[in-house]
């Protein structure tokens, strides 16, 4: 096999990445997962149907996304840094990416609602946009305690025509309205396509949602090439999930630079984690000693999930990619830095991977190292906590 | 093939409709006596939920009992040792989600289910291609894995299921998590076509909530799995008298 071959290709026949991934799902939803596999394998061999992604991540969300070199930063850090700006696609974000690839799938298979779990709001956001875009009907779960801390996204769900179902089991989280997706898509599957938000879930979907994904690194590849930086020393991205972080890896797995992914301090799967079975995959999980899954706690409620995508934990069970934890206080300080010196407030969650990167600049991240940052979400979500926080109010 | 089944059939080859109850291991300290009670009100099986913190598959009632016994402090190994104590005849199914048992280890727990008097195990996110090596660590155990067949699963498929799973098929008759009892159901059609393929019992469940509805699905298949409805009872304060009112009302029903 050739190194080009080696990392972020196809899954095996199972859906596995090495030992993790698969398929482990009730057997109601297991033709559901079959029949994605295939439509989605058609589509993405379908010229017409690639051109027609493309054409409405062009339109619609703004692609291709700018790299903007940090001068600022890379002169305070004595790195040459370049932000991928997701920040500046619709919606905020990385999320609509892979929003479009699958609402766009689920026209194709016939279908007209989808649902979508979501914690802080970004992806069930992305998702009620498509939705309207494409003419589908949709519904969101949201776990209860999320909907309060996010009210302003379940009002923007709401204003894009979705339907937004507070989840009151269990803790009241993401991983709670995950759960709660599946036990509705059990009952609706016939006429409904579960939109998962990230690189995690049964086979197909880790595959599938870094394959939408994707276009990030493969624009970003072009782009520093462009600027003369082929491939960039490092790759940093956050993690949670780890759909962005998917998507730009995609672009340079095969070349020589380390790829970096930050999780936060208090939702490290792979710091912390060991391997689990949870939402329909086998992947690293923080679980306690007799395997109940434990909640994450994070400053960002899209980094609060206690999984990881199983491409990741292969990836770094393999060593190609390696993973690193930021705590909460680094996070705010790195929100200020990139905010004073390029004008650029970065989601809570994008600002983990500033915050390892300033740790690690003239360090691990030798002085003049180019970086490529992968700069996934805006902050405007996050200014009044992130208020409150300074404040001390929190 | 396995105790269990050889018991199962058995039952059904002695004209007998099987009533399995479900309980949630742990949800009060003399759970115990709560199958004790309906092993005593002509129970054939009883199910035992080991509870785990994300049940994808189940309803709210299933989900808070197991919310309850988890802050109780309930495991995969007190369970066992409740049900050690038990010393019943009557077989023992266990039912969870499969991080428990691949935490706990694969063959470890396979061991642990037979030497605690579990003939049985469910583990409903555990698919057909997922299985064989804990198929094949609880063959070494005589412990069945009962795989269950939805009304979205194919003709292919369903073959493959019924002739895979061991103990009885369960036919899940409705696209819901437990407890749902929406619309007529279809197990009447999974049992025909599982019959069409397999000799193995069949047993219909999710959404038997009441005796007239047990008595309709039992009319069709070999026997009938009441979750959700008997859990609720014992949610609410129900005593060993009232499971055993419960199930003497659903044993009448389907005999």
């Amino acid at each position: 096999m050739s190194d080009s071959a080696r990392y972020m290709a196809k899954p095996d026949e199972r859906g596995r990445f090495g030992e993790f991934g698969g398929q482990f799902v009730p057997e109601a939803l297991i033709p559901a997962c079959q029949e994605l596999e295939v439509a989605f394998v058609e589509a993405w061999a379908d010229t017409e149907f690639v051109g027609e992604y493309r054409q409405v991540l062009h339109e619609f969300a703004g692609r291709p996304t700018p790299v903007t070199p940090l001068h600022r930063l890379s002169e305070h850090l004595g790195l040459s840094v370049f932000a991928k700006r997701e920040d500046l696609a619709h919606t905020g974000s990385h999320k609509i990416n892979n929003v479009i690839g699958q609402t766009l799938l689920t026209k194709r298979m016939g279908k007209h609602r989808v649902i979508a779990e979501t914690g802080a709001g970004q992806h069930g956001v992305a998702t009620a946009t498509a939705a309207a875009r494409l003419g589908l009907a949709c519904t969101v779960y949201m776990g209860e305690v999320d909907t309060l801390r996010q009210s302003l996204n379940v009002f923007r769900m709401e204003l894009l025509g979705a339907t937004v179902v507070p989840v009151v089991s269990g803790s009241r989280t993401l991983k709670d309205a995950v759960n709660e997706a599946m036990r509705e898509w059990v009952s609706c599957v016939s006429d409904t396509h579960y939109c998962l938000g990230s690189v995690m879930g049964p086979h197909p979907f880790p595959w599938m949602v870094r394959e939408f994904q994707s276009i990030i690194g493969i624009e970003a590849a072009q782009q520093l090439r462009d600027l003369g930086v082929d491939p960039p020393d490092a790759v940093i991205a956050c993690v949670g999930g780890g759909s962005n972080a998917a998507g730009v890896f995609a672009g340079f797995a095969n070349t020589a630079a380390r790829l970096i992914g930050v999780e936060a301090a208090g939702g490290s799967a792979v710091g912390t984690g060991s391997p689990g079975v949870l939402h329909g995959m086998r992947s690293l999980l923080i679980q306690d000693e007799f395997g109940q899954i434990e909640e994450a706690h994070s400053i960002s409620a899209g980094l609060d999930y206690p999984g990881i995508g199983p491409e990741h934990a292969y990836l770094a069970d393999a060593g190609r990619a390696e993973y690193h934890a930021i705590a909460d206080h680094d996070v705010i300080e790195a929100l200020r830095l990139l905010s004073e010196l390029e004008g650029i407030i970065p989601a809570l969650e994008t600002a983990h991977a500033v915050a390892w990167m300033t740790k690690e600049a003239g360090q691990s991240l030798r002085s003049g190292s180019t970086v490529l940052l992968n700069l996934s979400g805006r902050g405007d979500k996050d200014v009044a906590q992130v208020r409150a926080i300074l404040r001390g109010e929190q | 093939m396995k105790s269990l089944e050889v018991r199962l059939r058995e039952i059904r080859d002695s004209g007998r409709k099987a009533l399995v109850p479900y309980f949630m291991a742990g949800l009060s300290e003399d759970w115990t006596d709560h199958v004790a009670g309906a092993i005593h009100a002509g129970a054939d099986a009883v199910e035992i939920g080991i509870p785990f913190s994300d049940p994808m598959m189940d309803g709210v009632v299933i989900q808070e009992a197991a919310l309850r016994a988890l802050g109780s402090g309930v495991t995969f190994d007190s369970a066992c040792d409740d049900l050690a104590r038990l010393a019943t005849e009557v077989p023992l199914i266990a039912m969870t989600y499969f991080n428990i048992f691949h935490h706990y280890g694969i063959e470890r727990s396979a061991g642990r289910l037979h030497s605690s008097g579990l003939s049985g195990v469910i583990v409903p996110d555990l698919s057909l291609e997922e299985s064989p090596e804990w198929v094949a660590s609880c063959d070494a155990n005589d412990v069945a894995t009962i795989f269950l067949v939805a009304p979205s699963s194919t003709p292919e498929r369903l073959k493959l299921i019924a002739q895979s799973t061991q103990g009885f098929a369960y036919a899940s008759a409705r696209m819901a998590v437990t407890g749902s009892s929406s619309g007529d159901g279809e197990g009447a059609r999974i049992v025909k076509a599982i019959r069409e393929v397999s000799t193995v019992p069949t047993y219909i469940g999710i959404g038997i909530t009441t005796p007239e509805q047990a008595r309709a699905a039992s009319g069709v298949s070999d026997g009938v799995i009441v979750g959700s409805a008997l859990v609720q009872v014992l949610l609410d304060g129900g005593s060993a008298s009232d499971v055993e009112r419960f199930i003497g009302d659903f044993r009448r029903a389907i005999d």
